[in-house]
């Protein structure tokens, strides 16, 4: 077996300010990895280097294509890259409409994900973005609506149903629950175990709520300043955290 | 009989480095073994660290020094040096904990919360289901509950969900955290049948009780810390 990802010492820097510094690890099959920090630890930029938006100034990122070829991302053709992008991986974005396209219908936004990878079947397309958007929650009367007609929460069941049409392997979620109200929040992270535990998907997780990298992640990685602080299992960083500044996150949950 | 657990040495000290680098001392030098088929009684009073111990052997707290041998899948792997992906291996075949506290999901079955490590592990749906429905019902929960979530369970019925997860599994090595604490008479002797039944099956129990009769009823030997 090898793993699916493998980030080996990445580091982005923006002139002379660091976004991400010398982070490496690897990603499993059906292994979901949270990255967690404040703002500015150079969360997002790592997510962006390690999934083909952004390109880190050093360092390296290895995917296993279906079929087992390993391949570096700046190494990739432009068909391969097209292929991961649309079909193997998915993006969660924090702001659904920069995931989704806001000006076609619910139904249409994941049909045109099956379209990318040649279905034509207008029948086929159909059936499979109601049954998407069942697996969603979303009522099939709501299929031909635009998405500008649906609340935040609905808005990221779509997004994900757009993402998972196509079966991908590895999922990016960056800040998933974000901007959502908290019951809301709670629907989704369930939806989202859910199939990430029925699908088997592997996936990296940004974000900086701490309840939600508990119930999503088996691994977690510590990022401040840039650097990967810690590292380890989620329940493990979670109830005996080491480095200084994990423990100040971790007991700076409020409890309820 | 088959030696599945050898800890050596173990120390465990904690570091508060929000609290000016206080450094608390929970273990030193711990060292025992545990054998398939028996069951050891981890003793001590209060705050002596009976959970950090199982805590360590699970893999949720880090060790300070020594080393945790477990038996998986017929090698030895060192618990205090094992990677995450070996940890999540190790806690999937061989290594089961039990505490009084179930981690409730919202909406999600107790009859599913019950099935997933045995789907984890690879077992079938019906398999998996079967097992659990046997759990949950010789642990006293309503088959009208099976389909809610425990969320709005009392804290007993919660415990007992969480039991025969713990249970569901058949795990090589099993750690057991005051499993009966806080339940009635009789759903403590339905949990005591439990852990007997996996012991006489061939686990190596490692329970910390609160009940002195309990541990004497199911621990032939005790380590003291």
């Amino acid at each position: 077996m090898t793993p699916l990802l493998a980030v080996e010492a990445i580091s982005k820097l923006y002139g002379l300010r660091t976004g991400c510094a010398d982070v490496s690890f690897d990603l499993w099959p059906g292994e979901v990895i949270a990255i967690v920090g404040e703002s500015g630890s150079g969360k997002t930029t790592l997510l962006k280097c390690i999934s083909g938006q952004m390109q880190p100034t050093t360092g390296t990122v290895r995917y296993a294509m279906r079929g087992g070829r390993v391949l570096a991302l700046d190494r990739m053709s432009e068909a391969e890259r097209r292929f991961l992008m649309r079909t193997d991986w998915g993006f969660v974005h924090q702001d659904a409409r920069e995931g989704l396209r806001m000006s076609v219908s619910a139904g249409a936004n994941v049909g045109e994900r099956l379209m990318a990878v040649g279905e034509r079947h207008y029948g086929r397309i159909r059936s499979s973005a109601l049954d998407w958007l069942s697996r969603v929650e979303i009522a099939a009367d709501r299929i031909d609506d635009s998405p500008w007609s649906y609340s935040g929460g609905m808005r990221q069941r779509l997004q994900i149903a757009r993402n998972l049409v196509t079966s991908p392997r590895l999922v990016f979620m960056d800040e998933p629950t974000g901007g959502l109200d908290v019951s809301v929040q709670a629907r989704l992270l369930d939806l989202l175990r859910g199939l990430v535990n029925s699908l088997g998907l592997a996936g990296v997780i940004v974000t900086h709520d701490l309840a939600v990298a508990r119930l999503l992640s088996t691994r977690m990685l510590v990022m401040q300043g840039g650097e990967v602080i810690e590292a380890g299992l989620t329940d493990q960083i979670l109830e005996d955290p080491q480095a200084p500044y994990t423990q100040l996150l971790v007991s700076s949950v409020l409890q309820v | 009989m088959t030696l599945l657990l050898k800890v050596k040495g173990l120390r465990k000290s904690f570091t508060l480095h929000q609290q000016g680098g206080t450094v608390i001392p929970v273990l030193d030098n711990v060292s025992f073994e545990a054998v398939g088929g028996e069951a050891v009684a981890i003793t001590g009073p209060s705050g002596r660290g009976k959970s950090s111990l199982l805590k360590l052997i699970y893999g949720s707290y880090r060790a300070s020094g020594g080393t945790i041998d477990v038996l998986h899948e017929g090698g030895w792997v060192d618990a205090v040096k094992a990677n995450p992906r070996e940890m999540i291996a190790m806690r999937r075949r061989t290594l089961g904990y039990v505490t009084q506290f179930l981690r409730v999901i919202p909406r999600v079955p107790t009859l599913d919360i019950v099935m997933e490590p045995l789907l984890e592990r690879g077992a079938t749906h019906d398999e998996a289901g079967a097992r659990a429905r046997d759990l949950l019902s010789r642990l006293n929960i309503p088959e009208r509950l099976w389909r809610l979530s425990p969320m709005t369970f009392s804290g007993g019925e919660q415990q007992r969900v969480n039991i025969a997860r713990g249970f569901a599994s058949h795990h090589p090595v099993l750690l057991l955290d005051e499993p009966t604490a806080s339940l009635d008479l009789d759903n403590r002797r339905r949990v005591l049948s439990l852990i007997a039944e996996a012991r006489d099956a061939g686990s190596a129990v490692i329970a910390v009780f609160h009940d002195d009769d309990e541990r004497r009823e199911i621990c032939a030997r005790s380590v003291s810390l």
